[in-house]
């Protein structure tokens, strides 16, 4: 199925070169976890600290189970704050 | 100890500075900057007061810890009854005139009355005069900043000062120091102009030498640096990225005010965030962003110094505006940008100069301009009234003029100057207005982040997140995760919010430490430097006292628990998008709760055993 990847601030540089904007589209088996493409990207998992889908936080234990569905966002930034 | 223990009182009706002792026993009660002087305006002003008559009364406060080693001592604040709110205000800024005015021998500045004619405080550590300002008088900042520097013949001269927004009655108009750094919000640079203060230009050379115990000030503040270096937040990404890191994280999560908050996602984030202020342009081949920076003491250094493309339509003219100068925050892309519908991270950043050059609140202006847009998409607004502009959504045409008219109060400046809700009062929609208590909203949906309507509802100077900024925990997982679309344990997380930042703010330090601080890391700093042992606890107990001295203030003033309220969209008009769809702020969910926890009546009045309890 295929899903949209994001990757923002620091984590940007493991993008593949084909993004866009932060952005590409991946093609993954359905019974692919967070934390597996977390690894097939290089993002050192430490790193992964704001992890979204569809702009819901997902939790760490739920990181190892098959919980896309087609089309979902997944989005992940480093430890981030402003204000 | 690290306060100077020294007052500048400042009558400018009578022309005179006289120095005074500080309070102490007010001191040891509210520490210092925000919460001592929110004391000294309780103290000394009337609630009820105009705010632009000459009876309000504008103070320039530092903390114990501004102009000492520890990280980030920079701040000061500057506190008087603001003019757009009718409520107390408060507003805080960094940049080097903070630790300058502490370093001269000065814990705080009392201006009270009102010049005939325009004037300038001129201190040099012990000497305070009043000089003539009839020849900076409708200057800009930047200009009054470099004549100031010449009249004097000291490079090393700090100086705050108002714009021409400010002269011209702009109600959201601020007191900006060293160029680019601002008390921004609540109208603080609408008082000193209306004082006839244009400036305040300081040197001083005594430094802040005398802390309590030096050892372990020394060790207490080493631990603190550590501990901001080595944190995720503090030691890398604030550098890196700057506030603007926020753009795309609070679009994915659905909290993005969009289009005078009509929506809450922006299609055109990803062009005017942290991430597109690295990109090369094609004009030069140099990106937005040109360097970080830092205020005085501080190793975060999140501040971000920009150019804009030299091809861009703003400046194709206007060589001033083609160096590097400060940037955009979140805050304010998010206003000037997202609110407006407007994606040219060029024209952005020039609207962004012009609030530096002349003075005023990114924020409030970006949403005051948001709603003039929606006035004129339903006609209440026309070109008649605009000039000829098309004041419509997504046009950064129409955004750069309004911050040049708004910048020198000609024309229609003059209306947007009022503020989004007298405003939309006067176009005959005061619904439209997306304010609380007067004061426009910062860049985070309520519909998406439950915690910050409470928030928003409650805080002390209307519409604010810098009060109890809970998006930290609702949405960062700091200091731990929340679910940002629950209303469950908010009440306390925002009390909790509002008590510490509160004492933060009175310390000097810069709110921002509390990314990678407690007040377990802060306590020990102050205690090292000030007597009056203390301890977390004893600070967040300063910080609940403040809070009610500012509730106290704004209830004498007349305002109610009916202000404690958000705008009927966002409590009416679900969000359309994201994972807030279907949802409105669930404030009638919090509210009470929020009074009972605060020890308050049901009408949200301090109970007489609560100010008791606190000492107010």
């Amino acid at each position: 199925m295929k899903i949209t990847f994001k990757l923002f601030a620091s984590l940007a540089q493991y993008l593949p070169r084909e993004a866009v904007r932060n952005i590409v589209e991946l093609e993954i088996a359905p019974e692919t976890t967070v934390h597996e493409l977390i690894d097939r990207h290089g993002v050192p998992r430490r790193d992964a600290h704001l992890v979204l889908i569809n702009g819901l936080y997902v939790e760490p234990e739920d990181r190892d189970r098959p919980i896309f569905k087609p089309g979902d966002a997944l989005a992940i930034w480093p430890p981030v704050a402003g204000g | 100890m690290a306060w100077q223990r020294k007052i500048l009182r400042v009558n400018l009706t009578a022309g005179t500075c006289t120095p005074e002792p500080l309070n102490m026993d007010w001191a040891l009660k509210y520490i210092g900057q925000r919460g001592l002087a929110s004391k000294y305006l309780a103290a000394e002003v009337d609630p009820k007061v105009d705010a632009l008559s000459p009876d309000n009364k504008l103070i320039m406060a530092t903390g114990p810890l501004t102009g000492t080693m520890a990280a980030t001592g920079g701040r000061y604040s500057v506190i008087t009854k603001s003019p757009l709110t009718g409520a107390i205000a408060c507003s805080n800024s960094g940049g080097f005139i903070g630790a300058e005015m502490k370093a001269a021998g000065w814990d705080m500045i009392i201006f009270e009355g009102k010049s005939p004619k325009p004037v300038y405080l001129y201190l040099e550590n012990d000497e305070a005069q009043l000089l003539p300002a009839d020849g900076l008088w409708g200057k800009s900042v930047w200009e009054t900043d470099e004549i100031l520097h010449a009249t004097h013949q000291d490079p090393l001269l700090r100086i705050a000062c108002v714009g021409r927004s400010a002269e011209t009655g702009c109600l959201y108009a601020g007191v900006v120091n060293d160029l680019h750094r601002a008390a921004g919000r609540s109208g603080v640079g609408t008082v000193m102009a209306s004082k006839h203060l244009k400036a305040v230009a300081i040197r001083g050379t005594l430094g802040v030498g005398n802390v309590r115990d030096k050892r372990a000030f020394m060790d207490a503040t080493t631990a603190g640096k550590k501990t901001l270096k080595d944190n995720a937040v503090t030691g890398v990404g604030l550098p890196t990225m700057g506030t603007q890191v926020l753009m795309n994280v609070i679009n994915e999560v659905g909290a993005m005010p969009t289009r005078n908050m009509r929506e809450v996602q922006f299609e055109g984030a990803s062009k005017i965030s942290a991430e597109a202020m690295l990109e090369p342009r094609e004009s030069d081949g140099k990106p937005n962003l040109v360097t970080n920076g830092a205020c005085f003491g501080c190793t975060i250094a999140c501040g971000r110094i920009s150019t804009i493309d030299p091809q861009h339509y703003t400046i194709a003219n206007k060589n001033k505006y083609k160096g590097a100068s400060g940037g955009l925050e979140y805050e304010a892309a998010w206003a000037l940008g997202c609110d407006t519908g407007v994606d040219d991270l060029d024209a952005l950043t020039y609207a962004n100069f012009l609030c530096n050059e002349d003075g005023f609140d990114p924020i409030s202006f970006g949403s005051t301009v948001a709603a003039a847009m929606e006035l004129f998409d339903i006609g209440a607004i026309t070109t008649e009234h605009t000039g000829g502009v098309e004041l419509r959504f997504g046009s950064a045409e129409a955004l750069t003029w309004a911050a040049e008219v708004v910048a020198t109060g000609t024309g229609f400046g003059k209306d947007l100057g009022l503020g989004s809700k007298r405003l939309c009062a006067k176009y005959g929609h005061p619904d439209l207005s997306m304010t609380v208590k007067g004061q426009e909203f910062p860049a985070y949906d309520p519909r998406g982040i439950q915690g910050m309507g409470l928030t928003y509802a409650t805080s002390n100077r209307g519409a604010c997140h810098l009060r109890s900024y809970t998006v930290s925990s609702e949405i960062m997982g700091v200091p731990v995760k929340t679910d940002p679309l629950t209303t469950e344990g908010k009440p306390e997380l925002v009390k909790a919010f509002q008590d510490a930042t509160a004492a933060v703010d009175s310390t000097g330090l810069c709110v921002f430490t509390t990314f990678a601080w407690t007040l377990a890391d802060i306590a020990p700093q102050v205690d090292a430097a000030c007597e009056g042992g203390w301890t977390p606890e004893t600070m967040l107990e300063v910080g609940e006292r403040i809070w009610n001295l500012e509730r106290q203030f704004n209830l004498d003033a007349g305002l109610t628990a009916a202000d404690d309220t958000l705008p009927k969209r966002l409590l009416k008009d679900a969000a359309k998008t994201g994972p807030a769809k279907g949802q409105v702020n669930r404030l009638h969910e919090m509210l009470p709760q929020y009074y009972a926890i605060r020890g308050w009546t049901e009408d949200g009045r301090p109970t007489d055993e609560t100010l008791s309890r606190l000492g107010v």
